[in-house]
């Protein structure tokens, strides 16, 4: 019996260090200007897959990510670490897409990979926080979900029970296949790069990446496992009108610079005088004590 | 038709959940501008005082679907349930709270309805919009506000052609206020039978272990709070020290949680609580714009910080610049040798 996991990856920009040029006029994110960054939550969903595979034999796991042509980067690093395949959706019409977009193209790219049993997401990326393109893709795909995973408490070809990490305590599940599991930070993290795989993956590239550098096609003939798929909308026969900025009920109005309400503060050093007098006035005026 | 929907939640002591009576106070205002009703839709097996409860908040409608099953909260009967009542009743805003269920459940629900989902709303106001390319006048659409894209920006998103008109809103976030104490709204009770099918119960719940909530930096009339400047767990002690002296309860930055310094439940922030204690002391927090929409209503601000440019002093109303393992010992030092 063969076993299939789909890993949902997102490149995202590492919105730990924004820039000045990070949005575009149009309240869009513009990527390009920042440091790209496998999204963490992403390693932890990777990781719970490898752990699968550990455990189930003749499990193939297949990374999928949406994003421009260099979102390879995530597929490759995924086959460095053990994935068994990738595949980068990447057009023009995806461009701008809302949580709702998204989770209809990758949806229908899932459903063109086939057979799949699990599909295994972190709970959300950096970039956007809304944990939505999860549970969305799971209804669009008609199977249960199971969010906040935090450890996989037993797996077979029939059944996987997994523990959740919910706001105020945990809750074990069990679910037949297939299924949706986004994955939670508190669960372990991903295995490193395997120097063996590093060495074997290392040339693996999408077509877009071998025509950037000017490499040839025959490449994939003697060595298929190197090439990393990529599809575009009619790849995935995805309906226009539900793809990119058309497909996006939601529409960024306006976006404001921060500007901060400016207090009149007291500026106080931290020698001893400075202190006492602060801790006495709010005793005194009852705020402490 | 047309009126503005919040999804309740059930807590372990068959309650309505807090973040739910705040989204309530919000949906009547909101209700009250668009001249519309407020409906609830409560699913559980049972709820103490549901109506006595929800009235005074100004509910018009409380949709409660009753059954044994549906008790702890499981996805997709909630979901069926949720999204059937939608197409029936035609909110043109529904609402839920940021919760480890509705962000499981609303981005089902929006899906399936191939609707816009905004979560974490810090604010949400009604207002126009006139679309650049048609010239098309949009009136009385939901403004859903939020930091986005680390805390640079605040965004408002709109959902000018989609409903119901969705979001999320953190616990907290909202305040929580009693309408009229003697409200009277209906009760209609659906039949569960008719809207969830045997086989939506599909997944199997093998053990919960909920606590009540032990953390209640909400509550809190005095907050110490550390952010990734506190360098590690072990310096956090010092802000516990001060905490437990001065009656008041120790919170974190995303960024400390982050980085393991202090438990999630600690986290103040537009992904955490917000609160609005009368005094708040940030220690070695740098001010994001998604810490301060959680801090930013305290009433007295002390900002405890090596760098002078940090973004929370100019919201702080006092500032001290130094080192916070040298400056909280000396305060916990004469708040000792001043009080009984």
């Amino acid at each position: 019996m063969s076993f299939r996991i789909v890993v949902l990856a997102k490149q995202v920009p590492d919105t730990r260090n924004v820039g000045k040029d990070a949005m575009k006029e149009d309240g869009t994110v513009n990527r390009a200007a920042l440091p790209a960054i496998f999204n963490p939550e992403d390693l932890n969903a990777l990781e719970m897959a490898l752990q699968i595979k550990d455990k189930i034999k003749e499990t193939t796991i297949t990374v999928l990510t949406m994003g421009p042509t260099r979102a390879a980067e995530v597929v490759r690093e995924s086959l460095y670490r053990g994935a068994d395949n990738g595949i980068v959706v990447s057009d023009r019409k995806v461009a701008g897409s809302d949580t709702l977009a998204t989770s209809y193209t990758i949806a229908q790219a899932i459903k063109k990979i086939g057979n799949y049993d699990l599909v295994i997401a972190g709970r959300q990326a950096i970039d956007g926080d809304t944990a939505q393109v999860g549970p969305q893709t799971a209804e669009k795909l008609s199977c249960p979900q199971i969010t906040y995973a935090e450890e996989i408490v037993d797996v077979n070809e029939k059944t996987i029970q997994i523990k959740r990490r919910l706001e105020r305590g945990i809750e074990v599940v069990e679910s037949t296949y297939p299924c949706l599991i986004t994955v939670h930070s508190s669960a372990k993290e991903c295995r490193n790069r395997h120097a063996k795989r590093l060495m074997k993956y290392k040339n693996a590239h999408s077509p877009s990446e071998l025509q950037e550098l000017s490499l040839d096609y025959t490449l994939f003939n003697e060595k298929p496992y190197l090439k990393i798929e990529e599809w575009s909308a009619s790849d995935i026969n995805a309906e226009d009108s539900r793809l990119g900025l058309t497909g996006s009920p939601t529409k960024v109005k306006k976006i404001e610079n921060v500007v901060l309400t400016q207090k009149e503060s007291k500026q106080l050093s931290s020698s001893n005088e400075d202190i006492d007098n602060l801790m006495k006035e709010l005793i005194a005026s009852h705020i402490l004590g | 038709m047309d009126n503005v929907l919040v999804y309740c939640e059930v807590t372990e002591e068959k309650t309505i959940a807090e973040v739910s009576l705040e989204l309530l106070s919000k949906g009547r205002k909101l209700a009250n501008e668009l001249k519309v009703k407020l409906e609830a839709v409560v699913i559980s097996d049972e709820v103490n005082l549901l109506e006595e409860t929800l009235y005074p908040y100004g509910v018009d409608i409380i949709n409660y679907c009753r059954d044994e099953r549906l008790f702890p909260y499981q996805t997709i009967p909630h979901f069926a349930i949720v999204t059937k009542l939608i197409e029936e009743e035609k909110p043109q805003i529904a609402l839920f709270g940021a919760t480890s269920i509705g962000r499981d459940l609303a981005p089902r629900v929006a899906s399936y309805l191939r609707t816009g989902l905004t979560a974490d709303c810090t604010t949400l106001e009604i207002g126009s919009h006139i679309e650049n390319k048609t010239k098309k006048e949009y009136k009385d659409l939901l403004y859903q506000i939020r930091p986005a894209f680390g805390g640079n920006i605040i965004a408002t998103i709109i959902n000018p052609d989609n409903r119901p008109q969705m979001a999320t809103v953190r616990e907290g976030v909202m305040k929580k206020e009693i309408f009229d104490k003697s409200y009277k709204g209906t009760l209609k009770n659906i039949v569960a039978s008719s809207y969830v099918k045997a086989e939506d119960f599909c997944l199997k719940i093998i053990s919960r272990q909920i606590e009540a909530q032990k953390i209640n930096i909400k509550g809190a009339q005095i907050i110490v709070c550390g952010g990734y400047g506190m360098k590690s767990r072990e310096n956090f002690q010092i802000l516990y020290q001060l905490a437990e002296i001065i009656q008041g309860e120790v919170g974190a930055t995303r960024a400390a949680v982050d980085a393991s310094m202090a438990e999630h439940e600690r986290q103040i922030g537009q992904t955490g609580v917000t609160v609005r204690p009368k005094l708040y002391i940030a220690c070695g927090v740098s001010g994001a714009v998604q810490h301060r929409a959680g801090m930013q209503e305290s009433s007295k601000i002390i900002s405890i910080n090596i760098d002078p440019k940090a973004p929370i002093n100019s919201i702080a109303d006092y500032t001290i610049i130094g080192d916070v393992m040298e400056i909280v010992p000396k305060m916990i030092q004469y708040y000792k040798s001043n009080t009984k």
